[in-house]
């Protein structure tokens, strides 16, 4: 896989006659000493982390699949029995749950530090395009997987979201009746999504090793967005990264086991213990929080397909990214006026976070009362649609315009240089 | 047929017209049959016959007192029944049906009965919320009709959308009277 000169020297008989044969230890080899930037800082664990995540998942995920029943009449009681009667079921049935917000939250933690050290940008458009098309299917396996335990934000999630197909122009309600499997979310819906939720996560972690290809064919971004010129400016990733890696695992899986064992129904929905019912909505219907933000942009537009297409859009929107951005200059830090267009961008990202998670026509920013007495101001459909304007505005107007305009501050010349700094100014000797 | 041909090393004549149409019969053959095995693959997905057969339900409109409303799962999903109030039907039918964003008046959405002539008390329309398929509560709204909890839509005393996301009015469903009260939905 990796594209460097490999330095595997098999030293015993059988090591040398399995070399000849199929160098499986020699392409791990080659992989644990993969030359990376030696610059790498903590926003650069995350794809580690999130290895941890997927094989995380998919191990738990098998086990509660020889518990679960998948079926509109037990498996809501199958799931309560996973969490009470089944050995350690009250352990990894919340992993599995509180893993997928762990999962989620750290693939945004690794696509902002891509978007903000320009890590989509040539020669890494397909590597960034993989990593759309894993968070892609990630969103479709996380829907499907809340499907499962058939409560009542379970159900109603899927007849909502299943609604997107329904909205397509004439074929609509059949494609949606197809998905579905009869006229409404039924069991024939849930046991396709269980089908599909156990499918998933394989095709995951396939893209996954595509993803890691393409890395090792053209090598890591780093912070500073510079190409590493000599071997100084690398370093082996084992034991360096490793390392670091490590270290970044044990901090995050402390977080996780904070959620895991003290707040463990923290991310999810009370209304999710309640059985599915056909015939009663809840009266707040809300996805989980990682899906907020777009769920915010679908409600932006009083149109129905507008929505959807809007809310689609801010995916697609993604893949096309590396196209969008003019700036020949990867890292943010050489960027003076475009570092703050991103920092906006993330707080609009938390703005329609919140703008989903509530009511449309409540009150998010009051303004003092009216004359009969009611709250008066900024409603949160109104909030979104600024939200949803800038969200959009940042890739198809900002980043396109700004990379042609903007100054760009001088960048060092080389990782090594900007690692010990200068040495004309006789600062830092280097180590070597 | 064809005028390419051309000879090989070992001097035989090769038609290469008859060739391509050999590759293109072939590619298309098999084509066919990838479709031909596709089809059920995608297929199966459908309703089976047994959803299919669970499609009709039937309703005594006698049990339903003036100002309720029943609820009945058809085919899945919610079917209301509503047993109007004067006051509902005079408001149903004075509305302005040009300026609705789904404009219907209120006769066309009842079915005639035997007799030819339509009841306007009894209401009965698929209770699901035309935006993203909620359940929309009775009796609320701005127009004392329907609201949809999830994305704040709302539909007067007959089942139409008169604010809010939802692009059509709620579905009347295909149904007869069987009876002068009886009616079979589906």
């Amino acid at each position: 896989m990796s594209g460097h000169p490999s330095t595997y020297e098999p030293k015993y008989a059988a090591t040398k006659w399995l070399d000849h044969r199929l160098p499986i230890i020699r392409m791990g080899a080659d992989f644990m000493t993969f030359p990376s930037p030696r610059n790498l800082n903590y926003w650069y664990t995350f794809g580690g982390i999130l290895t941890l995540c997927l094989v995380s998942q998919i191990i738990t995920g098998i086990i509660l699949a020889m518990h679960y029943v998948p079926h509109v009449d037990l498996a809501f009681e199958s799931v309560q029995r996973i969490r009470r009667d089944v050995p350690f079921g009250w352990l990894l049935q919340p992993m599995h749950a509180v893993g997928a917000s762990m999962f989620f939250f750290a693939v945004y933690v690794h696509m902002f530090r891509g978007l903000y050290y320009g890590s989509y940008k040539a020669p890494r458009e397909v590597l960034w395009i993989i990593g759309c098309l894993i968070y892609l299917v990630m969103m479709a396996t996380g829907f499907l997987g809340y499907t499962l335990p058939w409560g009542q934000m379970s159900f109603w999630g899927a007849t909502v979201i299943t609604g997107f197909f329904g909205a397509v122009p004439v074929v609509g309600e059949s494609l949606q009746q197809w998905l579905l499997g009869g006229y409404a979310v039924d069991n024939a819906t849930l046991n396709r999504f269980f089908a599909l939720h156990y499918l998933l996560p394989f095709v995951i972690a396939g893209l996954v090793g595509v993803h890691v290809w393409a890395l090792h064919h053209v090598g890591q971004n780093n912070p500073i967005g510079i190409t590493p010129k000599t071997k100084k400016d690398t370093l082996s990733f084992h034991p360096y990264y490793t390392v670091k890696d490590a270290f970044a695992v044990v901090v995050f899986l402390l977080i996780f086991a904070f959620f895991l064992f003290y707040q463990p129904d923290a991310l999810g929905h009370a209304d999710n213990y309640i059985e599915a019912d056909a015939l009663k909505t809840p009266p707040h219907i809300v996805p989980e929080w990682y899906f907020l933000p777009f769920y915010a942009i679908l409600r932006a537009v009083p149109d129905k397909l507008a929505g959807i297409l809007l809310m689609f859009g801010a995916i697609a929107v993604l893949f096309v990214l590396p196209w969008l951005d003019t700036s020949k200059v990867r890292s943010m830090r050489f960027r003076p006026v475009a570092k703050w267009f991103f920092w906006i961008f993330l707080f609009f990202c938390f703005i329609l976070g919140w703008c989903g998670a509530e009511t449309p026509d409540n009150i998010a920013i009051p303004f003092g009362t009216d004359a009969e007495g009611h709250a008066r101001g900024l409603n949160f459909t109104w909030l979104s649609r600024i939200g949803t304007a800038y969200y959009f505005a940042y890739f198809l107007l900002i980043l396109p315009i700004l990379g042609l305009i903007e100054k760009p501050k001088d960048r060092p010349e080389s990782i090594t240089h900007a690692v010990l700094g200068d040495h004309s100014h006789g600062a830092v000797a280097a180590a070597e | 047929m064809s005028e390419t041909q051309t000879a090989d090393a070992h001097g035989e004549t090769i038609d290469e017209g008859k060739r391509d149409f050999i590759y293109i019969a072939t590619g298309a053959a098999a084509a066919a049959g990838a479709a031909s095995l596709g089809w059920p693959l995608v297929a199966q997905m459908g309703k089976a016959a047994d959803t299919l057969a669970a499609g009709s339900i039937e309703i005594n409109l006698a049990n339903v007192a003036e100002g309720q409303q029943l609820k009945m799962l058809w085919r899945g999903v919610p079917v209301f029944v509503r047993h109007r109030t004067a006051k509902e039907i005079a408001e149903a039918e004075k509305v302005n049906v040009d300026s609705l964003p789904d404009p219907e008046t209120d006769d066309a959405r009842l079915v005639a009965k035997p007799d030819g002539k339509v009841d306007p008390r009894f209401l009965v329309m698929v209770g699901v919320c035309t935006h993203f398929g909620c359940i929309p509560v009775g009796e609320a709204g701005d127009f004392d009709g329907w609201y949809c909890p999830c994305h704040g839509s709302h539909y007067d005393t007959s089942g139409r959308i008169r604010k809010g996301p939802a692009p059509k009015n709620m579905v009347i469903p295909d149904y007869t009277y069987i009876s002068d009260t009886v009616i079979k939905v589906g």
